[in-house]
Order: structure tokens, then C-alpha cells, then sequence
């Protein structure tokens, strides 16, 4: 509750403040594609809650949702560039290439596109949140509550930033637990709750007493709560979906990047960048920590919380190896951004190997 | 007093009239949708299928979203006349795509006048062999070609994650699952200097051309004909069956097959995860919207494209949900089916009677 109450007093400052700014701003519009329906509870569902920041901000705001990435997604984006519209959020990987194409015809509109890596244009540019940074907390969490210590985690795509999902998740835990290990089921998607329930069973099957997702439904904290084993919301806060099962969630909050990028295109300040913003910046949040967890972990988790967002503990701080006991990082130093963003190998307890 | 008759012939003029019935209904229906949205039904109805056809870019969208829908329901058309239920036409999109992308590729950064038709052959030749598992599993061991077809567009959509997550994936690409861009050699020209619409246009058009000419003037489109009505005429006549399923499948495929090289060497330009946002299956709406004639594709194709269109302009416009475009879709099908049973029946209208 508390939790609300600061969020609440937060936004209210940041509305008032923006009042002020937008009575001598420009009109300006922002325009949001978006890959899913808004009503997914997950990916689009948080990225559509910035979007009403950015209203609530005192900016006019359009969105498209259910934008496939195929042929389809340039035309959407050419015709919100040509019809008044100054900044445009293209929140999906898929949309990197059109959103450069486009970018191109239209200089004087500006383009941020999510997750991606190419800014060919002086008015694209990128942004990204470190979701590891939550991973460390949700792992350090399932460490110490597993009693079988087989973890489960369902995986979208072997792609760098699942891959450091799951390494970032199982260094913490093995960190309060060295015996744990990390079972990996490969869904082969971002969101068809069927295919997530049924990896979820799985890895209960093999097991698994705590689950972790990096996909996007509701479906495996639910199959969670089913199967009395413990799990984590991803994206938004699951909490209503699986009562007992979730035990905290990491939620995406773009709101504070979206209406201060919105805003710099009002003042003329906007410039490219690429940005890569965690739990310090407010781009990761925590969600309430559930009661089920021992008042020391919960006291130790809000402790690494501070420490993260200040930057004295970073994820992968070494010595850390690889499955087969290389050297991945030395002792005493961390992973550089050019490692994690490249990252394509496993650390030693995680099972299975990266389907290639 | 409404009596309903049940017609000796199946009506020929109702047969051409029910596809403009059902366009006329889904537009009423829709707009009474929108209505109880809370939207002007008028307005919203103009969104949809007026302004995003309005000027030239938007027409040459038009004709860029028509042509695979177009194309795939051609090559549909053989299989649905000869009672063959092709309902994978998406998996054999999917797979000539991955052929003939995976062929772009061994070409990539290389210049060429050879190089497109190689890339559009090896697309055609990778629709027909995804499309040859069903029609031999049918004609070899009767399975049934609606689940084995419907099941192998799963199987080929896993194949492309495996490809462009793994061995075909861009190797500047920090692993994101996509391919290389295709060297411009392996694109297909565009028509137009600033618009997308291209060469593909023309595939589709020649598919119209001697579909036309087999479907009405060849001997081969009379044996298709025959088998649809009745298979058991057909054997009795002594039509080579398992070849002509074959066949069929083989043509439907190709078309399916070069939709999807369409696509990847015209707007897309890379093989990714999603290069058709179902076109296989939005295209056998499109084949019985239009009524399986190869210019009443033309007409349906253009229909149907028009609703992904509208969609995305209602949502811009009116924040109307995009997922509208699929209800219209939807309807379309609802309605042609349900005024199909003008096609056998006839309401009369009879004195009333004491």
C-alpha cells in the first residue's frame, strides 16, 4: 500500500511539473505501435501504461495495437509519420528495419524504436531496459525458498537478452544456494499462454517448486497456482492472477522514458541515444514482495534492491564460468554492456544446452 | 406467408450475386458494430474503406496487400474446385519462402541479372514440395489433407525459428533471430520510384491469366470440375484421380510458394520470424469470396485487403481497436456462407390463405 502511496504522490509532482512545461510547449503527438493487444497483461499491456503517462503528461497520444512485424508494419508507421505526428515508439524488436526506412523519409519526425540496435538516422534512436538487474532479485528469491532445488524457467528465444536473463537469475540463486539448478523449457514464443502452461507443467513435472518466465501470459503463474509451487509476474504485476503462487514480479515501467523523451521533442532538446535503463533509473520495478517470504529475505531483498539502483552490486560480478568451468569474468571485476549485449553462453548451473 | 422452396437447379445469377450480398451485410452489420461502440457508423465506415485507398500511395497498398492474398487464393482455387481441401496453403508460403530466402542468401552481396529468377524458381519449387506431403499422404495412404495440411503450417513455422534463430541468422545481427538483408540483386524491382508496389504484382496477375485458361479451356479443368461434383463420376469417367490430386496440390502450392518470395525479396527484404500475417489462411476467404473464379478473386482480393488496411487507419483516425478488421473479415465468410443457402433454396412469397 505504501508502495502506492509514493507512486501516487510521484506521478502527481511529475503532472504537476508537466503542467507548467506543457503550457508553454508546442502540441505536440506521440504515436505508439505496438505488437500485441493492449489487454495481454504483459509486453504492449506496460508499454500502453506508459503511453497514458505520457496523456496524463498533458500530450495528445495515438497508438496502433496488433502491428504484425511482417510487410505490414512500415505502412503503419509511414502513414503515423504523415499524419501529424512527432515522435513515434515502435515497442517491438521486429520493427528495427522499418523503423530506420521510415525514419529516413521523415527527418523531421523522431523515432524510438525498443530493444533494438540500429540507429541509422540522426532521428532514431534506441532504448532497452536491464531486466537482469530484476532477475538478480527473483533469483536470489527462488534460492532461498526452493525446498527441491530444481528451479524452472520457461525461455522465449535463445537470444542475448533471454540468455542473461537466465545466467543473471541463476548466479543469484546459487549465490544464497549452491546446490540449486536451473531447468531451462524453450517455448519457442513471446506470448501463446497454451504453449507457456504446458512448458510450465513441464518443468513442475521434472521438479521445479519455483518457476520463472520470460514469456509474456498469465498462464504460467496461474499453472503455478494450480500445482501449489511458487512463481514470478513478468512484465506488469501478476499478483491477481495467482495470489499464492507469485511471489513478486519485475514490471516493465516505461512511463518516466516515454514522457521525458516526449517532452524533450517539445522543448527541442530530443537527441539520438541509446538507452539502457534498470531498477537505478526506475525503468525496472520490484512489485510488492509477498508476505509467504521470511521478513529476512524480504529485508535482504529490499537491501539489494538499494544496491543495484546505486550501482554497488552489479549482476555479474566475477569470478564467473561457463558450463564447461571457463573463466567468464574475472574475480573482482563485472561484465562490461558490450559482453552482456552479446551474451550467448550459459554459467555453470544452468542445465541443457542453448538450441542452435 | 413466407414459404421457403427448395430450388431444382442451384441459381446461377444468385451464385455470382451472394458474394456482393455478403460484402453489403458484413458493411451493415458493421457498421451497426461500430454503432454500439459508440462511434458514427458513417465516419468509421468511410476509415475503413475509403480514405486508406483514398490517393495514390494508399491504392498502391492497396495492390501490395492484395497480391499474395490474391496469388495463394488463386493457386487455392485448383485444389477447392477439385474437392481437394488445401487448408496449409500458410506452411507452403512459409516454406517456399524459407527455400527460396535461403537461396537469396548464398547469393548474398553478389550482382546479377540470374539471380531473381533463380530466387523466385527456388520459391515455387518450395511451396510444391511442402505441398506434395499432403497430396501423396492423401492419394498414397487416404489420410485426410485438411489436418495433415493444416498441421504441416505449425511444423514449417518452427522450421523458419530454427533457421534465422540459429544457422541463417545475421551474423552482425548479436543473434536476434533474422536473417542478412537479400543483396538487391535477389529483390524484386519495384514499379514505382517512393512506392512499395512490385514485380510480384505481375506473377499474380499471369496466375489470373492461366488459371482462367484452364479452369474454362482445357481439359484437365474439365476433369477438376467433374471431381468436384462427384468423385464417383470422375473414376467412373476414368480420370487418372491420384494424379490429378497431385497436380493440384503441386499448383496450389507454387502459388503459395511465390507469395511468400513476394514478400520477402519485395517489402520485407530478410527472412524474419513473421513474414505473413496469415495470408494462407485470410486467402481461402478470399477463394470463396470469389467464388473460385479466377476475376472474382481479383475483386475479393481487393476486398479483403482493404480491411487490413481500414483497420489500422480506423485505429489511427478513431482509435477504433485494430482487431476490427478481423471481425470484418470474419463476417464477410459468415455472411457468404449463410446467403449461400439462397444458392439451393427460394423464398416465396404466397398469398395468405384462409
Amino acid at each position: 500500500m505504501h508502495k502506492f502511496l509514493i507512486r501516487s504522490f510521484v506521478s502527481s509532482l511529475v503532472l504537476l511539473f508537466t503542467l507548467t512545461v506543457a503550457a508553454v510547449a508546442k502540441d505536440v503527438k506521440a504515436a505508439f505501435v505496438y505488437i500485441g493487444p493492449t489487454g495481454d497483461h504483459g509486453w504492449t499491456y506496460q508499454h500502453d501504461v506508459g503511453r497514458k503517462a505520457v496523456e496524463a503528461a498533458g500530450f495528445k497520444t495515438t497508438y496502433v495495437e496488433g502491428v504484425p512485424e511482417s510487410a505490414d508494419a512500415e505502412r503503419v508507421l509511414r502513414q503515423l509519420a504523415n499524419s501529424g505526428h512527432d515522435v513515434i515508439f515502435t515497442t517491438s524488436f521486429g520493427y528495427m528495419n522499418p523503423t530506420n526506412k521510415v525514419a529516413k523519409e521523415f527527418p523531421n519526425v523522431k523515432f524510438e524504436h525498443a530493444t533494438g540496435y540500429k540507429r541509422e538516422h540522426p532521428n532514431v534512436s534506441t532504448y532497452a531496459a536491464r531486466f537482469y538487474e530484476g532477475r538478480t532479485i527473483l533469483g536470489t528469491i527462488a534460492g532461498t525458498m526452493t525446498k527441491s532445488n530444481v528451479i524452472g524457467y520457461v525461455a522465449s528465444f535463445p537470444i542475448p537478452e533471454v540468455i542473461r536473463g537466465i545466467n543473471s537469475f541463476t548466479l543469484a540463486a546459487q549465490k544464497v544456494n549452491p546446490n540449486i539448478k536451473t531447468k531451462i523449457v524453450w517455448a519457442f514464443t513471446w506470448y501463446d499462454p497454451g504453449k507457456e502452461a504446458e512448458a510450465a507443467k513441464a518443468l513442475i513435472d521434472q521438479g521445479a517448486d519455483v518457476i520463472a518466465q520470460h514469456t509474456d501470459s498469465t498462464a504460467i503463474v496461474q499453472m503455478a497456482e494450480k500445482a501449489g509451487v511458487y512463481a514470478f509476474g513478468q512484465a506488469s504485476d501478476m499478483d491477481k492472477f495467482a495470489p499464492k503462487a507469485v511471489l513478486t514480479s519485475v514490471e516493465n515501467n516505461w512511463g518516466p522514458y516515454y514522457v521525458d523523451r516526449v517532452k524533450a521533442v517539445a522543448n527541442g532538446t530530443w537527441n539520438q541515444k541509446d538507452t539502457w535503463h534498470g531498477i537505478g533509473d526506475g525503468m525496472v520495478v520490484i512489485s510488492d514482495l509477498d508476505s509467504q517470504m521470511p521478513a529476512d529475505l524480504r529485508s535482504k531483498v529490499k537491501k539489494l534492491q538499494a544496491d543495484l539502483a546505486s550501482g554497488k552490486v552489479h549482476s555479474f560480478t566475477g569470478p564467473i564460468y561457463d558450463q564447461k568451468g571457463n573463466l567468464m569474468v574475472a574475480e573482482g571485476k563485472t561484465a562490461d554492456d558490450g559482453m552482456l549485449a552479446g551474451m550467448m553462453t550459459y554459467v555453470k548451473g544452468v542445465e541443457g544446452d542453448i538450441p542452435k | 406467408m413466407i414459404k421457403i422452396v427448395k430450388r431444382d437447379q442451384p441459381s446461377k445469377a444468385i451464385f455470382f450475386f451472394t458474394p456482393v450480398l455478403a460484402i453489403f451485410l458484413t458493411l451493415v452489420a458493421g457498421g451497426l458494430i461500430f454503432f454500439i461502440l459508440g462511434f458514427k457508423p458513417f465516419e468509421a465506415l468511410k476509415f475503413f474503406f475509403i480514405i486508406p485507398i483514398a490517393d495514390k500511395y494508399g491504392f498502391s497498398e492497396l495492390l501490395l496487400k492484395a497480391t499474395p492474398l490474391c496469388l495463394i487464393a488463386i493457386g487455392l482455387s485448383f485444389c477447392f474446385k477439385s474437392n481437394n481441401w488445401n487448408i496449409g496453403a500458410e506452411g507452403q508460403l512459409t516454406f517456399g519462402a524459407i527455400v527460396s530466402g535461403g537461396v537469396a542468401l548464398l547469393f548474398y552481396e553478389q550482382e546479377g541479372f540470374y539471380i531473381l529468377p533463380i530466387v523466385i524458381l527456388a520459391g515455387a519449387i518450395g511451396g510444391m514440395l511442402y505441398a506434395s506431403i499432403p497430396a501423396i499422404l492423401k492419394t498414397y495412404f487416404n489420410t485426410n489433407e485438411i489436418l495433415v495440411s493444416l498441421m504441416l503450417v505449425y511444423v514449417s513455422k518452427l522450421i523458419l525459428d530454427y533457421l534465422v534463430v540459429g544457422p541463417w541468422s545475421n551474423p552482425e545481427g548479436f543473434n536476434f533471430p533474422e536473417t542478412r538483408q537479400f543483396s538487391d540483386s535477389a529483390k524484386l524491382p519495384l514499379l514505382f520510384e517512393g512506392l512499395r508496389i512490385h514485380a510480384g504484382i505481375f506473377l499474380a496477375l499471369a496466375a489470373v491469366v492461366i488459371s482462367w485458361f484452364v479452369f474454362y479451356k482445357t481439359y484437365l479443368g474439365f476433369q477438376m470440375k467433374v471431381s468436384g461434383f462427384s468423385l464417383k463420376t470422375a473414376k467412373y469417367a476414368g480420370y487418372k484421380g491420384k494424379k490429378m490430386i497431385i497436380l493440384v496440390f503441386l499448383i496450389s502450392g507454387a502459388c503459395a510458394g511465390l507469395a511468400g518470395v513476394g514478400e520477402i525479396t519485395g517489402p520485407i527484404g530478410q527472412l524474419h520470424r513473421e513474414i505473413s500475417p496469415d495470408y494462407g489462411f485470410t486467402a481461402i476467404i478470399v477463394a470463396f469470396l470469389g467464388r473460385l473464379h479466377p476475376v472474382g478473386i481479383i475483386f475479393a482480393s481487393l476486398v479483403v485487403a482493404i480491411t487490413y488496411l481500414g483497420a489500422e487507419t480506423a485505429q489511427i483516425f478513431m482509435q477504433i481497436p485494430k482487431y476490427t478488421g478481423q471481425v470484418f473479415q470474419g463476417m464477410i465468410l459468415f455472411f457468404l456462407l449463410a446467403s449461400d443457402y439462397l444458392l439451393f433454396f427460394k423464398i416465396k412469397f404466397i398469398g395468405s390463405k384462409k
